[in-house]
């Protein structure tokens, strides 16, 4: 099967297929490069000094790496299951449902996506500055999650809402016309096929969470550091074959989670095909 | 139960068809009600406490909310203020044109192949999408660093130790490599769907390869083109991981400098300004976006 757009030959088709190569080895090379050094027996971080395992063992005894860990990946799963069950009731009522304020909640719903997240971390700070000196919290794990639902829900509102608008409503009649309740119809119609977006969602989610730096640094408190602010606050310090070695540790949960994803999407077009 | 009573009422109320489109209604708002205070308490609020703040005035025990002014938004046209101001936009602007540069002929490529090949294509591309953005601009200081991998190629070369780090260049090559695929993705999307037999008919009527680039498959390409554009440019000018890691004295782009003014100025109001500055430039772009038939981001 060919393309849909004109296939270019000669000069032209080669150029592109060079340009095409340079980009993959601009995406993949420093990818390689740091985990190649981080296996680099060298204080200093991009000279080779032969093999060691030295750095993977400082972070297994750095309390403060794997505590730093442990918080990212309880901020991760809480932020995550609340903004999956909100964001997935916010794209069933715009996609399924007219009612009052619609439009508002609609381009409200976008702005977390495409907001610079300086300005939100900024936002969030003032927010959380001033309710304390009305309420009296400490901040930590509880404001850190309740940002990052903040611009999860609506992430994971859009990769559902893809998902419903490309399944037909009749589905859902069909059953309730097969006397199936509001319910069942809910729980064995729609929620199976909807499902693949609601994980992609989720996914997204985890993914957004773990990554997250700049609102992460501006909504904590002393004492409650994530994996990735640790990280950054030891890069400016000054850098360290530590940090090599975290950064790969890192890098394998992302690929872990790409990999998901794809296994998520997979999933949705096979589904899609059988439709 | 009530679904029981509804069932019921559909079925002996004649005007049912009224009051199932009424109940409806609720029930589509009641499914919007949790996001929808959520945002207004955790967007809507903090954005008006931000707004509050860029007309208040700093003091030396932190920021003073009663008297109202626009000190902050006056100190934008400093000598000092201005320059930032400018030179984030600039390198804003050359990571947009050099994404675009890479990104185009790359995706217009991937639209010329194969089916499967394109799919393997997007997935490569999916991959650094995904992969955390700290590790990746990290990995340029391990390349850029002293006696790293580009000063070891650039002495091989006989070009003496080359030093990036730190430059305005270096900064530029971290965005590109972070913000690339946000102009991969639009533009593919859009240049796959152009149709292939308008190129064909353009080229049967003996225009040249690039004048059918030109007046062709570029116009029809445009939405992808701004998508892509606001989508690099916009997290650009709010960078602020970047450059700290690989910047120097001379690349603060506006996102850096309102984290500035929050985490060692103390310069609230000051902050807050610059922060509604760079929304008004967000919400700009994505109104000319869809002024321009974007539909969706």
């Amino acid at each position: 099967m060919s393309g849909s757009v004109v296939r270019p030959t000669g000069k032209t088709g080669r150029l592109l297929a060079a340009n095409a190569w340079l980009v993959y080895l601009f995406f993949y090379a420093p990818i390689v490069v740091l985990v190649i050094y981080s296996f680099s027996d060298s204080r200093n971080v991009g000279v080779w000094g032969g093999f060691t395992l030295d750095w993977y063992e400082d972070f297994g005894n750095s309390r403060q790496a794997k505590g730093a860990l442990t918080n990212s990946l309880k901020v991760a799963v809480a932020s995550t299951v609340v903004a999956v069950v909100l964001g997935t009731m916010s794209a069933l009522a715009i996609e399924r449902y007219r009612f009052r304020g619609r439009a508002f909640f609609d381009a409200l719903l976008y702005l977390p996506v495409i907001v610079p997240d300086v300005t939100m971390a900024v936002m969030l700070l003032l927010f959380f500055a001033e309710a304390a000196s009305l309420f009296g919290f400490s901040k930590g794990f509880a404001t850190i999650t309740l940002s990052h639902i903040a611009f999860s829900i609506s992430f994971v509102s859009i990769v559902v809402r893809a998902r419903i608008s490309g399944m037909s409503e009749q589905l859902e009649e069909a059953a309730m016309d097969l006397y199936a309740t509001r319910r069942q119809a809910f729980r064995y119609v729609t929620l199976p096929a909807i499902m693949p977006g609601i994980t992609g969602g989720a996914l997204l989610a985890f993914t957004l969470s773990l990554d997250d730096v700049v609102i992460t640094e501006f909504v904590t408190g002393p004492g409650w550091t994530t994996l990735p602010v640790f990280v950054f606050g030891l890069i400016r310090k000054g850098v360290t074959p530590l940090i090599n070695a975290i950064s790969v540790i890192m890098l394998i949960a992302s690929m872990g989670l790409v990999a998901l994803s794809l296994l998520a999407e997979r999933a949705r077009g096979d589904r899609g095909s059988e439709a | 139960m009530a679904t029981t009573v509804e069932t019921i009422a559909e079925a002996v109320t004649p005007e049912f068809e009224h009051s199932n489109e009424r109940l409806r209604r609720r029930r589509g708002a009641l499914l919007a009600l949790p996001a929808y205070l959520y945002l207004i308490i955790f967007f809507v609020i903090p954005f008006g406490i931000v707004v509050v703040y860029s007309f208040a005035t700093r003091t030396r025990f932190g920021t003073d909310l009663s008297g109202w002014n626009l000190n902050s938004y006056r100190r934008l046209g400093d000598d000092l203020v201005r320059d930032v101001l400018f030179r984030s936009a600039w390198l804003a602007l050359l990571t947009t044109v050099v994404c675009l540069v890479l990104a185009y002929p790359f995706s217009y490529y991937m639209a010329t192949r194969s089916e499967r090949t394109r799919n393997l294509m997007l997935v490569f591309v999916m991959i650094p999408f995904w992969t955390n953005f700290l590790v990746r601009t990290y990995a340029w200081r391990v390349i850029l660093g002293t006696d790293g991998p580009y000063s070891q190629l650039t002495s091989a070369v006989g070009l003496g130790s080359g030093r990036l780090l730190f430059t305005q260049v270096a900064v530029v090559l971290g965005l590109v490599y972070g913000f690339l695929p946000f102009m991969i993705l639009p533009l593919y999307a859009s240049i796959e769907r152009v149709d292939p037999r308008l190129l064909e008919a353009s080229r049967d009527l003996y225009a040249t390869g690039f004048g059918t680039f030109r007046r062709i498959l570029l116009p029809l390409s445009m939405p992808g083109v701004i998508a892509g554009s606001i989508l690099v440019f916009v997290p650009s000018l709010g960078a602020y991981v970047t450059p700290s890691i690989l910047g120097g004295a001379k690349t603060t782009l506006l996102g850096s400098y309102i984290v500035t003014q929050f985490l060692s100025a103390r310069d609230f109001p000051f902050g807050a300004a610059l922060s509604f500055v760079l929304m008004i430039v967000m919400l700009s772009a994505t109104l000319i976006y869809f002024r321009k038939g974007g539909r969706t981001l």
